[in-house]
């Protein structure tokens, strides 16, 4: 996080010339084929989901991202419920999630007492450091059921008139993989949040502070409108994460080709429908087709995190406090 | 003298501060819950045979996950020796060698890397081993998890390699060694607790990887006696039980996922403890 140093003292900058040496250049190829494993690693996966999804894309053309069924007996398949799904539960993440990250940033950056700051710092790095599969687990057994029997059924019968409430109930639904994935990006969110406001200079603080401003005032005025395209980094960030979140989605969703209004019912994403089905599917053509599915994921993932990254590195500028 | 406006701002204030904690406290819970949870339902399944047996066929009571806390380990050491050589000489490239406009090319696409959902290394995986070789494979799965490390080893070596003074690539030309060896012997030994703690986040990372499993390491009942073999993990093993009809499975689901979480805090701890001491 600390490039501007790094841009600062180039660390090959002050060699001077030297003999020609071939363990010198042998080893300096080796680094720069390394280095440009990167390169490859794009290539690799765009080569990868391209071929083994060509079958699918003669087949069915861009027709697959608008059709609605998912039927192996017929083999018809379509993307738009698995990517309904992930829309739906990226959303509900990021509604969730995103308040709670930059409320939790702000009252590590600028309202915790100091010896709380770092202990908290911590405590977000151990939450990122849950596996997926133990958030699954947990969903599955303990938040979801929860979930069903203390807020879905009360939401269904208090609200059943609004379509979002309405119809069955089930544990395993939209909503439930929504909450899951809002917990999983939370400490990214929050991480970066915080790296962003730290970085706003203090001058701006001492500014607010000097004209009579209230602490809210000097959050919102000097702070949040100074860090709002850099906080906007940090949710397109989660977004990325959320929607190729795989095995707690797979896990509590309930894995149900539909497109439905309600929120409690099981639906199915992009990501989990790879993981559950790729074991299953036998045909060429169902096997293509879930290539298909993972094209339109990295494409959408690889989009978003390209507009995360510029957004935060835009407000990178010398002079704040992590320069 | 106070106006009432002035009140207003100021009890504004203290609400928001107050939202703040509450959010704070919120995003601390689900850990706490998760830890609280894990403790209760792990532990009690926890016993010498879970962690020294094979595991017993659906439907039967007890076994354990002998095999799959060894091909945990083995899957992180076969991801280790694929991934870490290429992600580090990348570093050594990026910090000692590069051109800062190649530089921030690679970076930027390692960073992108990093944000490819991990399910696409396991459908990489399966095209690049499993589909040629004829089979579910440790070698693929090592492989698949490999993927992940290279761009966050490249990103953290480069990272330390820059905290070594010039001075010390200096004193080093000044002798007359040659460029590589000074690299070798004195950059890196001097950044080597960075770097170790770099590939410790790593295989932190990687530890409870499940999506690039499922479709190249596959998971086995057995133990593992080759690389071409499917291998099983604990990972793979906690999400076939936790989504098992049987509930002696959904039990042992409870006490993998407790190894597993011991395994990846013992990994976050001693970095912790390494990236303390280099500060000192």
């Amino acid at each position: 996080m600390n490039d501007t140093t790094i841009e600062a003292t180039p660390a090959n900058a002050a060699a001077p010339a030297e003999p020609k040496r071939w363990g010198n250049q042998i080893f300096e190829g080796l680094t720069l084929l390394s280095a440009l494993m990167v390169g490859a690693l794009f290539l690799l996966v765009a080569y990868v989901l391209l071929s083994r999804s060509s079958l699918a894309m003669k087949t069915y053309g861009w027709g697959f991202l608008t059709n609605v069924h998912w039927n192996p007996v017929t083999e018809n398949y379509g993307a738009l419920t698995f990517i309904f799904g992930t829309v739906v539960t990226s959303a509900i993440a990021l509604i969730i999630a995103v308040p709670l990250s930059i409320g939790t940033a702000i009252f590590l950056t600028d309202l915790a007492p100091l010896w709380l700051r770092q202990p908290l710092t911590s405590v977000v790095e151990m939450l990122a450091a849950v596996p997926s599969v133990i958030w699954g687990l947990w969903g599955l057994f303990v938040l979801a059921p929860w979930l069903n029997d203390n807020v879905y059924v009360w939401l269904n019968t208090h609200f059943s008139a609004v379509p979002l409430f309405g119809g069955p109930v089930s544990a395993s639904c939209i909503l439930s993989a929504g909450i899951i994935v809002a917990i999983m990006i939370l400490p990214i969110v929050t991480s970066v949040s915080r790296e962003i406001l730290r970085s706003v200079p203090d001058l701006q603080r001492e500014a607010a502070y000097g004209l009579g401003a209230t602490r809210w005032e000097v959050t919102r005025i000097a702070v949040l409108s100074y860090a709002r395209r850099g906080l906007m980094g940090a949710a397109v960030l989660g977004l990325g994460r959320a929607l190729g979140e795989t095995m707690a989605v797979t896990m509590v969703i309930g894995n149900s080709p539909k497109i439905q209004a309600s929120l409690l019912q099981p639906g199915w994403t992009l990501a989990s429908a790879i993981a559950s089905s790729f074991g299953e599917a036998s045909s060429d053509l169902s096997k293509s087709a879930l290539f298909e599915l993972g094209l339109v994921l990295v494409g959408v993932t690889i989009l978003v995190n390209i507009g995360a990254l510029l957004l935060i590195r835009s407000i990178e500028t010398p002079g704040s406090r992590r320069a | 003298m106070l106006s009432r406006y002035d009140t207003y701002r100021k009890f504004k204030s203290s609400c928001m501060s107050g939202l703040a904690i509450l959010c704070a406290i919120l995003v601390v819970t689900p850990l706490a819950l998760v830890f609280i949870y894990l403790l209760k339902m792990g532990f009690s399944s926890l016993n010498w045979d879970f962690v020294t047996k094979l595991p017993k066929p659906a439907g039967e009571t007890g076994g354990g996950m002998a095999n799959a806390i060894l091909g945990t380990l083995e899957l992180m050491g076969l991801a280790l020796v694929m991934g870490v050589p290429i992600g580090l000489m990348g570093g050594i490239y990026l910090s000692e060698y590069g051109s800062p406009k190649l530089n921030g090319w690679i970076r930027f696409g390692a960073d992108v890397l990093n944000g490819v959902p991990s399910i696409v290394w396991g459908l990489v995986g399966f095209v690049l081993a499993v589909a040629p070789m004829g089979g579910y494979s440790a070698f693929a799965g090592g492989m698949a998890l490999a993927f992940i490390m290279i761009p966050l080893v490249l990103r953290t070596t480069e990272e330390v390699l820059l905290l070594v003074p010039t001075s010390y690539r200096e004193a080093g030309l000044a002798l007359g060694i040659p460029r590589w060896k000074i690299t070798v012997n004195i950059v890196l030994r001097t950044a080597m607790k960075g770097i170790i703690t770099g590939v410790l986040l790593a295989l932190g990372r990687i530890a409870g990887e499940t999506a690039p499993l499922i479709f190249t390491a596959l998971g086995s009942p057995l133990w593992n006696h080759s690389l071409k073999e499917p291998i099983a993990a604990l990972p793979i093993q906690i999400y076939f039980y936790a989504i098992s009809p049987f509930e002696d499975q959904n039990r042992q689901a409870w006490a993998g996922a407790l190894v597993l979480i011991v395994l990846v805090f013992l990994l976050s701890a001693s970095v912790r403890v390494l990236s303390a001491r280099r500060k000192k």
